[in-house]
C-alpha cells in the first residue's frame, strides 16, 4: 500500500546544502523518518555541549609545529558554572594569570588564542590544523608570535585578558562556536586590535565556520592573514574593518540552480 | 526613591524603580547573572505587589536608565506623547492591568494609546500578567506595515524565508528559498544571514534574491541582515536593497556594542527610503532583538533584561519598521535557561512590541546549550499565533546550518495555518493563488513536477 507522505518534487537540489530541504510532508506537518532524524541530530549536539576538553592533546599537537602552549583555565570552574556564567569564561582563573606572566617574553605582535567555548569537537579537529596553515603567512609577514594559549572553560572576550597580559597587539582566538544539529564541530576565529579588557563585539572581526563542509582552513588562513594585516596597518579590528579579502574562495560554486532541479 | 510592600509581618523595600521592575520579574537565569534577581518567591511577588501601586506617571519622572547619559531614555522621553497617554494617566501599574483586559481597551483605543506609553509602563504592566492575559491583550493590538506588501493585517501571520548556507553558496541559497517558496513561506522577508562580511559577497546575495523577485514578480521584499554601515556601503555602491537590517538593544551603551548610534539608525532609514524599491509602502527597517544583550555587552545599569528589551522596541518604533524580531532563544542559557524561559520571554516581547506600536514578529527558538527541545518550541509557536504574532521564521526544516541553533520551519509555518486559519499578505497569498503553489483555500496544491520556479528558464 503506499504511504500517505506527499514527497517533494525536488529533492535534486539537495545536492547543493546541508539545509534540511525537500523534506516531503504528512499533511502539512513532518514525516515520521524526519522527526526522528531531526531527534538524533539534536542528541548529538546535546552531548558534544557536554563533552571533555582534551587540552593536553590540543597543546602537544600545538608544540609538534615548534611553538611553546600553555595551558590557562578561564574563571569558570566547570561546565554547569560555564554555562550560567559567561562572565566567568571571560576572565583568567588566578592561577592561569599566574602562569601567563611567567611565560610571556617581552611584547609580540600576535597572540594565538585557542579556546574550547562550547564544542571542544571543533577544538579538537580543527585548531592545529589551523594553526598550522595559517603560519607560513604569519612568518612571511614577519610577525612577532608570543606563546600559543589553550584556555579550558574559555569564551571570546577571554582573549583580551590574555592578549594585553602578553602585550600583544592583536589576538586571533580560536574557539569552539555552539554546535549545530548539521555541525557539531565548527571552529570560530574573532580578531581583536590591541587587546585589553572591556573590548566590546564591536570592535572585533570573525571568521566562522571552518570546519570540513564549511569554509577549508586553506580558505579560513587567508581570511585571517588578510584580517590580521589590515588591522595591523590601520589600527583598528570591528565594524570599522570590512572584509575585503576576496570573493573567490567564498564565491566558488555552481550557478543558482532556478530551473535545474529536473535536470 | 524607594518602595515598599509589606506581606505579614515582614516589609521589603527596593532602592528604586529599576530594583523594583527587576525584582517584580518572573524568575531568569540573566536576571540572576546580572546580581538583580529576586531571592526567593516571596520576594518576587512582595515586588509585584508594589510595583501594582506605582502610578504610571512615575515612570515619566524617575528614569531607569539616566537621561543625561543615555540616548535612549532621551528618545523616550522626549517623544512620550502626553495627549495620547491621557486615557490612562491616573492609572497605577495594577488598574492599568484591568484597563487593558477591559471592553474599554478596544483595538483602536489601543493604537491610539501607543505613543503614549513609554517601554518601562509595558515592561511593568507585563510583569503582573500572567501568560493568558500577555496573549489577550496584544491579540487586541493592530500594527500594520507595507513595502511591496501588507504585513500585519488581522486573522494573517507572515513568515520571514531564511535561507542560511554556511559558506553563503549562491546554489546552496537559492535551493532553500526555493524550498520556502513552495511551502508558501517568504511574504515576510526572504532574509539571508550572511556567513562573510565581504561587499562582494553581499552585494552577490542582494542581486541574487532581487533577481528572482524581479524575475518571478514575487510580492515580497529581500534583505542581507548585515551591519547597516556595510548596507550604506551596498547602497553607495548601487546594489538593490531592499530592507536595511541592525541588530539593536535598549541602551545606548548596548547599542555601541553593536557600533550603532540612533543617528546612524537615521543614516540607515534616510538611505533606505532614497531608493523608492518599495510598491505598496516606504517602511524599509528591519530590527531584531533579544532580552539579555544588554548585559551580554555589560550595558544594563543594573536594569532587569525584559525592561531593556522593551525599550529596544521603543527605539524601534522610532524608525518605522516594516520588521522588528525578537530572537528569544538564541542568545542561550545565560539569558534564558530553559523551555519555560523562553516562553515567557517570548509571549512578553510579543505583548510589550505591538503595545509600543512595533511590528513584532518572533524567531521561536533555542541553542543546543539551552535545557529546551522541539516541544518548547511548539507551545511558544502555538500561543504566540493565536497571540496574533506579526511573523515567525521559516528554516528548511528548523534547522539553520549557518547559525548552528533551531527556529520554526516551513512545516511549522503550515500547521499554525491548518490549526488557525491564519492566512499570509494578501499580495503574497494572491502570488502564491497565481503560481499554483496553494490552492483556493490557501492550502498546499498538489505537487506537480515542473513547476515554474524549478524549470522556467532552464540552463539560463
Amino acid at each position: 500500500m503506499s504511504t500517505p507522505v506527499t514527497p517533494d518534487p525536488w529533492t535534486a537540489l539537495r545536492r547543493h546544502t546541508p539545509a534540511r530541504i525537500a523534506l516531503g510532508r504528512s499533511g502539512s506537518s513532518l514525516p515520521t523518518s524526519e522527526v526522528l532524524a531531526f531527534a538524533l541530530a539534536h542528541a548529538q549536539a546535546r552531548d558534544a555541549v557536554h563533552a571533555a576538553f582534551d587540552a593536553e592533546g590540543v597543546a602537544a599537537a600545538i608544540e609538534a609545529l615548534g611553538m611553546p602552549a600553555t595551558i590557562v583555565d578561564s574563571a569558570a570552574p566547570d561546565r554547569a558554572t560555564y554555562l550560567r556564567r559567561p562572565d566567568l569564561g571571560r576572565a583568567l582563573s588566578d592561577a592561569g594569570r599566574a602562569a601567563l606572566v611567567a611565560s610571556a617574553r617581552g611584547a609580540c605582535d600576535l597572540a594565538i588564542v585557542v579556546a574550547d567555548g562550547l564544542s571542544c569537537a571543533a577544538v579538537h579537529a580543527h585548531a592545529a590544523p589551523l594553526v598550522e596553515t595559517l603560519l607560513p603567512a604569519v612568518r612571511a609577514a614577519g610577525w612577532r608570535l608570543g606563546p600559543v594559549v589553550i584556555a579550558r572553560q574559555a569564551r571570546v572576550a577571554l582573549g583580551d585578558e590574555v592578549g594585553a597580559l602578553l602585550g600583544a597587539r592583536l589576538v586571533i582566538l580560536l574557539v569552539g562556536e555552539r554546535p549545530g544539529l548539521s555541525s557539531p564541530d565548527s571552529l570560530g576565529a574573532y580578531i581583536t586590535f590591541e587587546p585589553r579588557v572591556g573590548r566590546t563585539d564591536a570592535e572585533r572581526n570573525c571568521v566562522s565556520n571552518i570546519r570540513g563542509e564549511g569554509l577549508s582552513y586553506e580558505a579560513a588562513a587567508f581570511k585571517l592573514a588578510w584580517h590580521a594585516r589590515e588591522a595591523l596597518r590601520l589600527g583598528l579590528t570591528g565594524v570599522a574593518l570590512k572584509d575585503e579579502s576576496d570573493t573567490a574562495l567564498l564565491g566558488v560554486s555552481s550557478p543558482p540552480p532556478v530551473g535545474e532541479a529536473m535536470a | 526613591m524607594a518602595y515598599r510592600a509589606t506581606l505579614g509581618s515582614t516589609t521589603w523595600t527596593f532602592d528604586s524603580l529599576a530594583d523594583l521592575l527587576a525584582k517584580a520579574s518572573p524568575p531568569r537565569s540573566g536576571d540572576a547573572l546580572a546580581g538583580i534577581a529576586a531571592t526567593s518567591a516571596q520576594h518576587t511577588v512582595a515586588a509585584k505587589m508594589a510595583l501594582a501601586d506605582v502610578s504610571l506617571k512615575t515612570f515619566l519622572n524617575e528614569a531607569v536608565v539616566p537621561y543625561e547619559t543615555d540616548e535612549v531614555t532621551r528618545l523616550i522621553l522626549d517623544t512620550h506623547d502626553v495627549a495620547a497617554f491621557a486615557p490612562v494617566a491616573s492609572l497605577t501599574v495594577g488598574e492599568f492591568r484591568d484597563w487593558l483586559l477591559s471592553e474599554i481597551a478596544t483595538p483602536a483605543a489601543l493604537t491610539r494609546l501607543a505613543p503614549g506609553l513609554t517601554p518601562e509602563m509595558v515592561a511593568a504592566v507585563s510583569k503582573l500578567m500572567r501568560n493568558q492575559d500577555l496573549i489577550l491583550v496584544a491579540s487586541k493590538c493592530r500594527m500594520t506595515t507595507r513595502f511591496r506588501n501588507t504585513i500585519g493585517l488581522p486573522g494573517t501571520m507572515a513568515v520571514r524565508l531564511q535561507p542560511n548556507h554556511p559558506t553563503d553558496d549562491p546554489a546552496g541559497i537559492t535551493a532553500s528559498i526555493l524550498d520556502g517558496l513552495l511551502y508558501g513561506c517568504g511574504d515576510a522577508v526572504i532574509g539571508v544571514n550572511p556567513a562573510s562580511d565581504s561587499l562582494n559577497v553581499l552585494g552577490d546575495l542582494t542581486r541574487l534574491m532581487d533577481d528572482l523577485i524581479q524575475r518571478f514578480e514575487i510580492p515580497t521584499q529581500s534583505c542581507v541582515l548585515t551591519h547597516v554601515t556595510t548596507a550604506l556601503q551596498l547602497i553607495e555602491r548601487g546594489a538593490a536593497v531592499d530592507l536595511v537590517f541592525q541588530s539593536i538593544a535598549g541602551t545606548q551603551a548596548a547599542n555601541a556594542s553593536f557600533g550603532v548610534t540612533l543617528a546612524l539608525l537615521q543614516e540607515g532609514l534616510d538611505a533606505g527610503r532614497s531608493l523608492n524599491r518599495g510598491t505598496v509602502g516606504d517602511n524599509v527597517m528591519y530590527f531584531e532583538t533579544g532580552q539579555g544583550s544588554a548585559l551580554s555587552a555589560g550595558a544594563h545599569h543594573g536594569v532587569d533584561q525584559q525592561t531593556l528589551e522593551a525599550r529596544a522596541y521603543g527605539v524601534a518604533r522610532a524608525f518605522e519598521p516594516l520588521l522588528v524580531n525578537s530572537v528569544v532563544g538564541f542568545i542561550g542559557p545565560e539569558y534564558l535557561y530553559d523551555g519555560k524561559q523562553i516562553i515567557r520571554a517570548g509571549l512578553e516581547d510579543h505583548f510589550c512590541g505591538k503595545l509600543l506600536g512595533a511590528p513584532l514578529g518572533v524567531d521561536v527558538c533555542y541553542t543546543n546549550h539551552a535545557e529546551a527541545d522541539q516541544d518548547d518550541m511548539d507551545s511558544l509557536l502555538t500561543l504566540l499565533a493565536t497571540a496574533g504574532v506579526t511573523f515567525i521564521m521559516g528554516v528548511p526544516g528548523a534547522d539553520d546550518v549557518m547559525l548552528n541553533y533551531q527556529s520554526t520551519s516551513f512545516h511549522d509555518a503550515l500547521y499554525v495555518r491548518e490549526l488557525l486559519g491564519k492566512t499570509r499578505a494578501p499580495e503574497f497569498e494572491a502570488w502564491l493563488q497565481r503560481s499554483r503553489i496553494v490552492g483556493s483555500d490557501g492550502r498546499l496544491a498538489p505537487r506537480a513536477a515542473g513547476h515554474p520556479l524549478l524549470t522556467a528558464g532552464a540552463g539560463t
